[in-house]
């Protein structure tokens, strides 16, 4: 099986750049050069140096005893909400912003949802001392309230995106129009999900997550592969990140976990393997929620970092190829996932990681089994959503 | 002939193209502004396909394409009342929206249904080349409608020759990088890169679109091309309070005038 993207951009049949002519140069310059650029050893130094004594990785890979005997099986926890800026996200931005440098580019373009991407963004930009604009939807400037903050500290300006339903794919597309606008920015997209060369690059960059993993399992365990990885998705960049040195390794199993809001045939969901449909959006070829006339479905989750229509191109081709399962759980099973770790481990998780969390009670796993549940991130930021929405 | 082509033969100069939003600003009134476009002077008539996420698009037709989604205007709904438009509309007619909802009805049943009730072109601005010449172009082909591609000022002289030899029809223009709606007026700058695509003698016609919106912006463009597209203007005119036909038919004759 083929996992790695090809020539084109795309993975099977997923992928490619279906962006305007206007975005042609700034695509093609990132898809002639990112593999040179990464790959050269200036940029490896850089990269490795900044995610050591910056980022603070390796993140842990932490037993998680009591959890553990709470489901019977072997778990531990990849600390993503270790990192610096609270998630995941700061892997992929120190890897853009070092390649927007690259690039000669001093001017940043993010979107984001829960407001993390936007951080991490907004993070590299003050350390590289480029300008930065973040685009956010307007629901989720509500909701995300303190990471609105901290990107304002960290001097990025936040632009609020007004359209369609105010969150990540409104967000998207704003962010996609600035860059129509001012072609000189680099944007620095916050999941595997966009034109080629993005889904690739993006993963490339988090999948020191599994690089890492294969390492503190050898010494932990003594074998580098788990029996099963489990990771929530949006547009995927946490998941790929932790499946990334797995993919070729089919032992391994690799659980996807989407956010099912308020249930699959609700109506209010962003479960997208469940309801989604093959179709381009955000320059790529890939499964989103869709009406029957191709119009976007507005997704929903009470996690403003699931809250998005499709999956990343990467992501489609394992759901097509039934290498990754994808299952979806709902706002109160996240909840009490969340709350459970919070009571068991004294790790307050991000509502998005909650969901991955949440798979341990739907799926049942042997005792001996090695399952490492990604961490994405930290729950500071979902602090009110706790307080208001879960019970405890 | 397809009618585009005929269009050109015919006339090379101040050839006029206007865009609306099918659907917009009642669900009925895309016939009606159709034919007062191409009946009061508009060359060419360009109707835009909604799609929920238009990202190269501005404010006006963001608006547009959301309300003409909003009143049950899909490709379907459009297609069916095209089938009204064969009689009465002697300009080609130019469909432009986003892939996807062209993808979902099926690439070759929405050519052929396109086709049949006198469409002559496509524009899809998300529609990459290398795609197009892989995937589409002999559908298209097939049932005679042209792709229309977009140069901008940042694409390379390469690829200006490159879509020039593989278009037919004419080539869009886009007057600015940015999105539509987004400028008015023409710049210093922009003349330049207008006389530089004139030195090219590309053996397509040009239409210069994005920032034109009046008769003046329109005789500057057309001095520089065979001529201008004008969208998100005539948006602004149909949305006025009153009849929606009548404020295009206005609109057009004002630009001609």
């Amino acid at each position: 099986m083929q996992f790695e993207v090809d020539e084109n951009g795309y993975f099977g049949q997923f992928g490619g750049a279906f962006i305007p002519e206007m975005l042609h140069p700034n695509i093609q310059e990132l898809q002639d050069q990112y593999l040179a650029i990464i790959g050269s050893d200036q940029f490896k130094k850089d990269f490795d140096h900044l995610l050591k004594d910056y980022v603070g990785r390796p993140s842990p890979l932490y037993f998680a005893n009591r959890l553990s005997q709470q489901y019977g099986t072997q778990i531990y926890l990849k600390r993503e909400d270790l990192n610096h800026t609270g998630a995941h996200k700061i892997n992929n931005t120190i890897g853009q912003i070092l390649l927007a440098k690259a690039l000669g580019k001093d001017k940043i373009i993010a979107e984001t949802g829960a407001g993390q991407h936007g951080v991490a963004t907004a993070t590299v930009c003050a350390l590289a001392g480029v300008e930065c604009i973040v685009y956010m939807g307007e629901i989720d400037i509500a909701r995300q309230k303190p990471n609105v903050e901290r990107m304002k500290l960290l001097g990025a300006t936040v632009v609020p995106a007004t359209s369609g339903s105010k969150t990540l794919k409104d967000a998207t597309n704003e962010a996609m129009r600035h860059w129509i606008n001012h072609p000189d920015a680099h944007y620095i997209i916050g999941s595997t999900v966009g034109p080629h060369p993005y889904p690739d690059m993006v993963a490339k960059f988090q999948s020191v997550i599994s690089a890492e993993m294969r390492l503190q399992l050898k010494e932990k365990t003594g074998n580098t592969n788990p029996d099963a990885i489990i990771a929530c998705v949006g547009g995927g960049s946490n998941a790929m990140g932790a499946f990334y040195h797995y993919l070729d390794a089919e032992e391994v199993r690799l659980i996807a976990v989407e956010a099912g809001g308020h249930g699959v045939a609700s109506g209010a969901t962003a479960a997208t393997t469940q309801i989604g449909k093959s179709g381009v959006l955000h320059g790529s070829k890939t499964l989103f929620m869709q009406t029957k006339d191709g119009q976007v479905v507005e997704p929903y989750s009470i996690s403003a970092g699931l809250d998005y229509p499709g999956i990343g191109p990467s992501h489609a081709h394992l759901f097509e190829t039934k290498r990754a399962e994808y299952i979806s759980i709902n706002d109160e099973e996240a909840l009490q996932a969340g709350v459970e770790l919070c009571r068991l481990e004294g790790i307050i998780p991000a509502i998005e990681s909650a969901h991955a969390l949440a798979a341990l009670s739907t799926i049942k796993f042997k005792r001996e089994a090695v399952v490492v549940v990604n961490l994405s991130g930290r729950g500071d930021k979902d602090l009110e959503t706790y307080i208001t929405k879960a019970v405890y | 002939m397809n009618k585009i082509i005929q269009l050109f033969k015919e006339k090379q100069k101040d050839v006029l193209a206007v865009y609306f939003t099918a659907g917009y600003p009642a669900l009925e009134d895309t016939l009606d502004i159709a034919t007062a476009i191409a009946n009061n002077g508009a060359d060419l008539v360009e109707i835009g396909i909604p799609f929920s996420d238009p990202v190269a698009d501005g404010p006006t037709i963001q608006n547009s394409s959301k309300l003409a989604l909003d009143n049950g205007m899909s490709v379907e709904k459009l297609l069916e009342q095209l089938e009204g438009a064969k009689k009465g509309i002697e300009a080609p007619v130019v469909l432009m929206g986003y892939l996807n909802p062209v993808l979902q009805y099926g690439v070759e049943a929405f050519c052929e249904k396109a086709s049949s009730v006198g469409v002559d072109g496509l524009i899809l601005p998300d529609l990459p080349l290398a795609e197009y010449e892989s995937e589409y172009k002999d559908i298209f082909e097939r049932y005679g409608l042209l792709n229309i591609f977009l140069i901008t000022p940042q694409t390379s002289d390469k690829r200006i020759r490159q879509i020039d030899s593989i278009s037919e029809g004419f080539i869009y223009m886009v007057s600015s990088t940015s999105t539509t709606g987004a400028k008015t007026g023409i710049s210093k700058e922009q003349e330049a890169y207008f006389e530089r695509i004139q030195k090219m003698n590309l053996k397509n016609p040009t239409l210069i679109g994005f920032g034109i919106s009046n008769a003046a912006t329109f005789q500057q463009a057309s001095q520089f091309s065979n001529g201008a597209i004008i969208g998100s203007a005539c948006i602004k005119a149909i949305e006025k309070e009153g009849n929606a036909a009548v404020h295009a038919a206005k609109f057009v004759k004002d630009i001609v005038a």
